[in-house]
This record gives C-alpha cells, sequence and structure tokens, in this order.
C-alpha cells in the first residue's frame, strides 16, 4: 500500500492532472488515472474498441501506418488527450517498460509485431530509452515463432523470453496460486504493458487479457483446473503485476472465436480493431461479448454451453479482488 | 533436498550427518540460480509419450494420471513436462534428470527392501499434483527448461547406479508418474544386470500405465497424504480414491509396498482419521504393509504451521499398531525407537536404525531368530 500510495502521487506530480476526475474503487492498474467523470457519466470504466476499415494492405497483412493510427485514435477516446500527452503522462523518461506479447500460438494469432512497433514508436517518443523497452514472453521460442527478432543488450529495443533471466526466489502467493515471477517484471521492470490478442481459450473460454499474465508466473500449467476459476483472477492480483501495469492493449487485428489457444485459421476473423482500456476486468469482459457475439452469429455454442464460460472474469471483480468490473452496466464501451 | 528455509550447503550437512556422507561423487543435485535457470532449455528434445489419446483439432487427452488432462496444440499438461505438439504428445523429460544422489535405501524411507543398501536415486522436472508442504517444490513445481538438467538416458543411470554399488534405482523426489517413459525404460535396462528398481510416488496414477510398471519394478512407495478427500482437494490438488485404487493393484500384483504418511498438525492428525486409515490398510492391503509416519517440518506453503509434535507421531504409530499393522514406523526422528522392526511374533527388536543408519540386522532367512515369525519383505 505504502508504494501505491507514493506511486500516485508521484505521477500526479510528474504528470499533472492531465485526466481531472473521480477514481474508481476498483480501477484497475494506473492509480490516479482514470477517465474524467464529464465524459464518463457514471459509468465507472472505459473500454474503447477501435476499428480501421483500411487496416491491411493489399497483401493482407496489417499496415505499420495505420496500426499506428489505430493506436492512437483507441488511446485518444480512452483518455479524452491527445496521444504525446497520453506517454508522457504514463512513462517517465526513466521507466523500463515490458511489453507482455502473447505469442504461443504462433505467427497466425500472436501479438502483432506491427501494433508492438507501434507502442515502441510512443514510448520513445514520450522519452523512454529504447534499451529501457523490454518485449517479452514466456520463451524465446515463442517469440521466434511469432515473428520477434531476440535482442539483449544496450543499442536497441530488447527482445527475449523468461528463460533468460529466469525466476525470482521468492513465492508469490494470493489465493489458491503460489508462483515464482519472472524476474522481467519482479526485477527488471519499472512499468508494464499488457499486450494480449483477443482469442478463444480450449478451457479457460477466453484469452485477453487477464490470462495474458500466466506468462509471468512459473507454473502457469497448474491454473488451469475448475476453467481457471479462480486462478487466472488470483495470478492478476500478484503486486508486481498489479502495480506496473499502466495499460492494456489487446490486438484484436486477427481475432479467433473457436479453437484456441492454438491458431486455427477456419476460426479466425479479420476484426481489424484495438481494445483498449486501463480496467483490465472490464476490457476481458467486453472481449467476452466479442467472442460471444461472433459465435452467435457463426451458430456456435455460447461458452457457457460449451462449458467454458470465462467466470473467472467475475470473480476478478467480486470483492475480495476488485480489479475492476465486469458489470456491462458500468463500463462505457466507446466503438470508434 | 533444498527446503524454504534450509540452504543447500545447510542440507547437505545435514544428510550427511545423518545417513553418512553417501553423496555420489559423479553427481550432484543441480538446483539452479536464476541466472544459470536462463540457460537452459530443454525443449528441443522431446519423445513421444505413451499413454494418450488423439482427440479432434490437435487436442491429446493424456491417459497418464487421473486428471486426464485434455490438451490443445503446443500446451502442456498440469505437470508442465509434457507437450502437444501439433496433436503428438511429447515427454520432454526423457533422459534428462535433474537431481541425482547415492542415497541409502533407508531414505526413501524403505525398510523391508535390502536394508543397509544404496539406491541410485534420480529425479526429473515436474508434478501431477501441487502439495503445498512440498518439500522437494524447486523441481517438483517447475518445468524442465526452468531447471539445469544432465543428458542422463537410461542405460547411463544403470552404468552409474553399478559404478556406485547400487542394489536399487530409486525414481524419487519428484513424481515420477510425469515420467514414465523413462522411468520404465531405465527399470527395463537395469532388470538385465540384476540392478533392482523402486517407485517412491504419490500413486497418482492410472490403472494401465501401473500395471504396465509392475511389470518392471521390484518395489513401491506409497505418500499416502491423508485419509481425506478434503485434505486432497485443499493441500494436494488432487483426489484420494485414486490413490487408493493404486495401493489395491499394487497388493493385487503382488508389488512389495511401503506407506509414508507425513503428519501434518492440524491437517490429517485425526485420530479417528488415522484409526480408519489403518483398519482399511489391514483390510485392503493386510497387516505386513509397513506404515511410517513422518515428521511434518515447515516449508514451501505451509511455513505457518508448527512441526509435527513428536507425541503425535507416536500416537500415530500405536494408532497403527492397535489397529492391527505389523510394522508401523516413526519417520524424520533419529533415535526414536519407533525406527526399528520389532517382530510381530516374539516383541523382539529386529533391526535397529537411527536415521537412515542400520545399526544391527538380526533377520536371518526372512526370518526372526529368536520365535522364527515369517518377516515380510525382501531382504536379501
Ligand atoms: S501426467 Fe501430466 S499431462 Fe498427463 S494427465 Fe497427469 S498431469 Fe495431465
Amino acid at each position: 500500500m505504502e508504494k501505491r500510495r507514493q506511486f500516485i502521487k508521484k505521477t500526479m506530480l510528474v504528470g499533472g492532472a492531465l485526466l481531472l476526475g473521480r477514481r474508481s474503487a476498483t480501477a484497475y492498474a494506473v492509480p490516479g488515472l482514470t477517465i474524467p467523470s464529464n465524459t464518463a457519466g457514471q459509468k465507472q470504466s472505459r473500454v474503447v474498441i477501435a476499428h480501421r476499415n483500411d487496416l491491411r494492405t493489399s497483401q493482407n497483412l496489417p499496415d505499420e501506418a495505420a496500426v499506428q493510427k489505430l493506436l492512437d485514435t483507441a488511446l485518444e477516446n480512452l483518455f479524452q488527450q491527445n496521444s504525446q500527452n497520453i506517454w508522457r503522462y504514463l512513462f517517465k523518461p526513466e521507466d523500463i517498460v515490458g511489453l507482455k506479447v502473447n505469442c504461443l500460438a504462433g505467427k497466425g494469432l500472436s501479438t502483432r509485431p506491427e501494433l508492438v512497433n507501434a507502442v515502441v514508436e510512443r514510448l520513445i517518443a514520450a522519452g523512454v530509452n529504447k534499451s529501457n523497452i523490454i518485449i517479452w514472453d514466456r520463451h524465446d521460442n515463442d517469440l521466434l515463432r511469432a515473428g520477434y527478432t531476440l535482442y539483449q543488450g544496450r543499442q536497441k529495443v530488447q527482445c527475449f523470453g523468461n528463460n533468460r533471466v529466469g525466476f525470482s526466489q521468492d513465492i508469490a502467493e494470493y489465493g489458491q496460486i503460489g508462483s515464482l515471477l519472472t524476474r522481467i517484471v519482479t526485477e527488471m521492470c519499472t512499468a508494464l504493458i499488457n499486450l494480449p490478442i483477443l482469442k478463444d481459450h480450449g478451457i479457460v473460454g477466453l484469452s485477453a487479457g487477464m490470462k495474458n499474465n500466466f506468462g509471468v508466473i512459473n507454473n502457469p500449467n497448474k491454473y488451469h483446473d475448475n476453467i481457471g476459476d479462480p486462478f487466472v483472477a488470483d495470478v492478476n492480483m500478484l503486486p508486481p503485476i498489479r502495480n506496473k501495469t499502466r495499460l492494456i492493449i489487446c490486438d484484436a487485428i486477427t481475432a479467433q472465436y473457436e479453437g484456441g489457444p492454438p491458431f486455427m485459421p477456419q476460426w479466425c476473423w479479420n476484426m481489424d480493431s484495438l481494445v483498449v482500456a486501463t480496467d483490465i476486468v472490464a476490457l476481458d469482459q467486453v472481449c467476452w461479448d466479442i467472442v460471444e457475439t461472433k459465435r452467435k452469429a457463426e451458430k456456435l455454442f455460447s461458452l457457457k454451453q460449451a462449458g467454458r464460460e470465462p467466470r473467472y472474469i467475475a470473480t476478478a471483480a467480486d470483492q475480495t479482488h476488485r480489479l475492476g468490473t465486469n458489470d456491462l452496466e458500468k463500463i462505457e464501451c466507446v466503438r470508434v | 533436498m533444498i527446503m524454504k528455509n534450509l540452504s543447500r550447503r545447510q542440507y547437505i550437512k545435514t544428510t550427511c550427518a545423518a545417513g553418512g556422507c553417501l553423496l555420489a561423487a559423479p553427481l550432484m543435485q543441480k538446483f539452479l540460480t536464476s541466472n544459470a535457470r536462463a540457460q537452459s532449455s530443454g525443449l528441443e528434445d522431446k519423445t513421444e509419450a505413451r499413454y494418450y489419446q488423439k482427440l479432434d483439432n490437435r487436442k491429446i487427452k493424456c491417459q497418464l494420471c487421473p486428471r486426464e488432462c485434455v490438451i490443445d496444440d503446443l500446451e502442456r499438461g498440469y505437470c508442465g513436462v509434457r507437450e502437444n505438439e501439433g496433436g503428438v504428445y511429447y515427454t520432454l523429460v526423457y533422459g534428462k534428470a535433474c537431481s541425482a544422489h547415492v542415497d541409502p535405501v533407508e531414505k526413501k524411507p524403505m525398510f523391508h527392501f535390502f536394508p543397509g543398501s544404496l539406491a541410485f536415486s534420480y529425479a526429473t522436472a515436474g508434478c501431477n499434483v501441487m502439495c503445498k508442504f512440498c518439500q522437494n517444490w524447486e523441481i517438483s513445481q517447475s518445468r524442465p527448461e526452468q531447471i539445469e538438467s544432465l543428458d542422463l538416458p537410461p542405460q547411463k543411470i544403470v552404468t552409474l547406479a553399478r559404478h556406485n554399488h547400487c542394489v536399487s534405482i530409486a525414481y524419487t523426489y519428484n513424481e515420477p508418474v510425469v515420467f514414465t517413459e523413462y522411468l520404465y525404460d531405465t527399470a527395463v535396462a537395469g532388470r538385465k544386470p540384476g540392478v533392482k528398481s523402486i517407485m517412491i510416488s504419490n500413486g497418482y496414477i492410472q490403472k494401465q500405465p501401473m500395471s504396465d510398471l509392475c511389470q518392471v519394478l521390484d518395489a513401491v512407495k506409497i505418500d499416502l497424504k491423508a485419509f481425506s478427500e478434503r485434505f486432497y482437494t485443499e493441500l494436494v490438488a488432487g483426489h484420494l480414491r485414486p490413490v487408493l485404487d493404486t495401493l489395491v493393484l499394487l497388493r493385487k500384483k503382488n508389488m512389495w509396498t511401503e506407506i509414508v504418511y507425513l503428519v501434518i498438525p492440524g491437517q490429517n492428525d485425526d485420530r479417528r482419521e488415522l484409526k480408519e486409515m489403518c483398519k482399511w490398510i489391514v483390510t485392503e492391503l493386510g497387516p505386513d504393509v509397513p506404515v511410517h509416519f513422518s515428521r511434518f517440518h515447515p516449508q514451501y506453503r505451509l511455513t505457518n504451521l508448527p512441526a509435527t509434535p513428536l507425541e503425535t507421531l507416536k500416537t500415530a504409530r500405536q494408532i497403527g499398531l492397535d489397529n492391527g499393522l505389523h510394522y508401523v514406523y516413526t519417520g524424520n526422528i533419529p533415535g526414536d525407537p519407533g525406527e526399528n522392526t520389532y517382530c510381530p511374533g516374539c516383541g523382539a527388536v529386529l533391526v535397529r536404525r537411527i536415521g537412515f543408519r542400520i545399526l544391527e540386522n538380526k533377520i536371518s532367512d526372512s526370518k526372526c531368530p529368536t520365535c522364527n515369525y515369517k518377516i515380510a519383505g525382501i531382504w536379501k
């Protein structure tokens, strides 16, 4: 608690109170930073789904410039500020920023390098040293499969897996969870951006913001029982994750509504969107809604009927966890 | 093994003091610092797993243990050491030992199997349960790429066992169910030169693989962690029934079996529960199964509990004897009379022990020299 309070104080001083307004009791991850009350009304959290029709090149690949514009649009609508202010507000030049991508499924269904490049551009523009940006996932092999180039050093943006630096020695515990955490999160980074992919998950129902943090722990395979409930919520309660995450940018450029987590092209669709929030629970709830809508359109069973309703989202919002809100009535979902 | 509050050096010192310094010269336990961890990755070495079923959409269903994990492509099972790649299931720990020691067989503990002999003991990463009191959690709860391992194919293990004058190979420290293929092939390799095999297990395994293992094993020690489903659910992340089924199967297969019961204060030390368990053992397995009531020391995620009071262990032992068990021991209390083997016929002390050391063994031709009572076990 001490640290969190200090952080709030510090960010208010550094950034100035750019984003005025009521601070949600359950807002996730960005202490002192909330949506402005004049636009949010009584809503507790805002989630922005930003879409572009012209996101892809003629080869059906994401266009770098279009992705950059999409990212700016998404964040500007989330924070009601211009992009430059947002990044300067969220990140200090001395920050070491970890970008947690999700690369398990290989090139077809991993966080796109074009999106990560766009984020890196904005971080550098905000004054963060490029070698203080770490693109990371569980293992080098995951990153390579998804098209990333590995690098560890002081010359450029770093990119490597947990396997290079190992795990902290202390057991991190919350609820049912007892895990070692990657040193990237505990020792190296001062701030995190969660960059998940939007996809169906064969066991826990949905893989989006909260599930992506399974990449932080050494024993994710232990926490899939009972369709991931309460484990996914519990992992997200671990202080290094909770306190350092500043932003969630979910890659929904290509999304998958069935057959996940591996890449199953027959169940993917070009959503050409980003889903962004600071409330990870609200983001997951909206992502779940997107997947269900798509499943319905494709005449598939709902996730509940399929026996994998992502109940962990409600658990994350309960009185014990208070990681955010899952009540769609209290989420202002903005489509741009 | 390394414990939460005990450094590796302290541990080696402790075990050397208790059991004589039996650490094999050529091999040391290989726990890693976080930096060293980073350099290893066993992911490229894969051997197809033996007990699984292929499902649609590149999914598989593992049929090795009662969890029956259904695993998507590129995912791993609960144990963390088996991976689905393109619809084919692989074990990532075949031939990859992360820990190897030469131990007295009493350390397993195994008291009725070649007493005073040495067991070449090895482990891999991974476990199919998650005991909150695990003393080897640094390897059991890790994935293979998170800990350093040695390339020790089955034949090499047998060679090392013989080189170190070991009567047996013990599959131990982590849960050997998760390295079944490696275990099986090592046991087969050991048969020809006459090296025995002992599985030190939680018994959380399906019937078919256990039956197959029975063909190549010589003895099994089962950790019966409690006699209540509540305990298994809350502290083990498993279930009691499959463990009991395994014990009954071992009995049917005539496999020499000993049971260890770690007594944890307030968790599984209820007298009624202990009595029920002892009765069940006598009825279902017979009175000759040795039962070891061992002392718990706070570690891993149960550091909030005290060590087991000595009185509790003595009481548990007495409950076992009162309910018809012939061989009941106290464990982890070096010097306690409960470590000795007594003749069920005349009560004479037959084997005197301190910790893992045998001070005296009077059993002759598997019998008590005083009253000729046949003492259950495999003595030579
Ligand atoms: S052996 Fe491992 S993968 Fe197989 S069912 Fe058990 S925990 Fe799951």
